[in-house]
């Protein structure tokens, strides 16, 4: 038997104790699924592809923000114990769900829409797949939009504006889009207080991110970016 | 917020960071060897006294540390006190200034008669 404690309620709550069954192979997922089948049906949380895909059912898990649809319970819960609760740095719905509202504002605000410059009419663009933008670019797009490493950060939870580690990989992507138009408008949004210059590099966002990508790795190449266009600017007046 | 600002101060506390990491090494060579015989303001002063050598070099480590020291001293009043803003600015400035200014009276004070 696993004992688990779910966090119930909304920002005030409390954590409920649960006796679920260990099984081989369970994930956390799994656990949280049968106390909503068997134990208690108003339980809410987030899920929908169960195969690390989609990026809804990521929760706190014993401590540290995980994908629990492919966080085994054997890897976390050696002493079978679990505690669950919802994503830290994000205001609560209910339960296990957080409000996901304003991580993904964060991605429009540091530029993460995608500007074109060709019309239809054009041709396709040629990317080399080994230049070095198409590279960088590639380091980064395998971001699934969990929210993760946005729970993980400390920058987040000491300023409320700071736009995080999924929305600066997502911009530090298009900076190395030959293709995109909006470079300038990018890189002033995402420069600042609230921008890559308050990362402090503690690598929490690279530490937890499921699929092993690097948001230090693309928020000190927006460092870069942002100096190099600072500084060509004085140069040509 | 500015962010040609945000930048200019970034890259400015990284190149004094690096200024500094030269400047402390040199400093803490000079203590191990200065205390060799004993501690004695005469024997400071007798090294620093009309050195051209020792006032640059330590006009150059009072105003890298005074710069990494100020945009620091915002970073941590922006994220521990919630400080922002015009004000904000307008205090690390005068920081800056006054660490600039204690700093070169020192300097003023081993190199001069």
């Amino acid at each position: 038997m696993l004992r688990v404690g779910v966090w119930r309620g909304a920002r005030e709550g409390r954590f409920e104790t649960f006796e679920v069954p260990r099984r081989p192979s369970q994930t956390v997922l799994d656990v949280v699924t049968h106390i909503q089948r068997h134990l208690d049906p108003t339980l809410s949380y987030r899920f929908a592809c169960r195969v690390g895909m989609c990026g809804s059912c990521a929760m706190t898990v014993n401590g540290s923000p995980r994908w629990t649809c492919r966080t085994h319970v054997d890897k976390v819960a050696a002493a079978g114990v679990l505690e669950i609760a919802p994503l830290a740095n994000l205001p609560v719905v209910k339960d296990l769900v957080a409000d996901m509202r304003e991580f993904f504002d964060k991605w429009a605000r540091a530029g993460g829409r995608f500007k074109p410059t060709a019309t239809r009419a054009d041709a396709v663009a040629l990317v080399e797949p080994d230049s070095r933008a198409r590279r960088e670019a590639q380091a980064g797009i395998e971001c699934i939009g969990c929210g993760i490493c946005y729970a993980a950060c400390d920058v987040v939870a000491w300023n409320k504006d700071y736009l995080g580690p999924a929305a600066l990989n997502r911009a530090w992507t298009l900076v190395n889009d030959v293709r995109d138009g909006g470079q300038r408008e990018r890189l002033a949004a995402v420069a600042g207080d609230a921008g890559c210059h308050s990362c402090h590099t503690l690598m929490s966002c690279t530490e937890l991110c499921p699929k092993s990508l690097s948001p230090t790795r693309s928020i000190a190449g927006l460092k870069r970016a942002t100096a190099t266009l600072a500084f060509g600017d004085e140069e040509h007046g | 917020m500015n962010p040609r600002r945000e930048v200019v101060l970034w890259v400015a506390q990284r190149l004094t960071a690096v200024v500094l990491a030269l400047c402390v090494i040199v400093h803490l060579v000079t203590i191990i060897y200065a205390v060799r015989g004993g501690l004695t303001a005469a024997e400071i002063l007798a090294r620093t006294r009309g050195n051209v050598a020792w006032a640059t070099f330590y006009v150059i480590f009072v105003v890298a540390a005074a710069v990494h020291g100020a945009i620091g001293l915002r970073t941590v009043a922006a994220e521990w006190l919630g400080f922002r803003g015009e004000m904000a600015e307008f205090a690390m400035t005068i920081v800056g200034i006054a660490l600039t200014l204690l700093g070169l009276r020192a300097v003023v004070a081993v190199f001069g008669a």
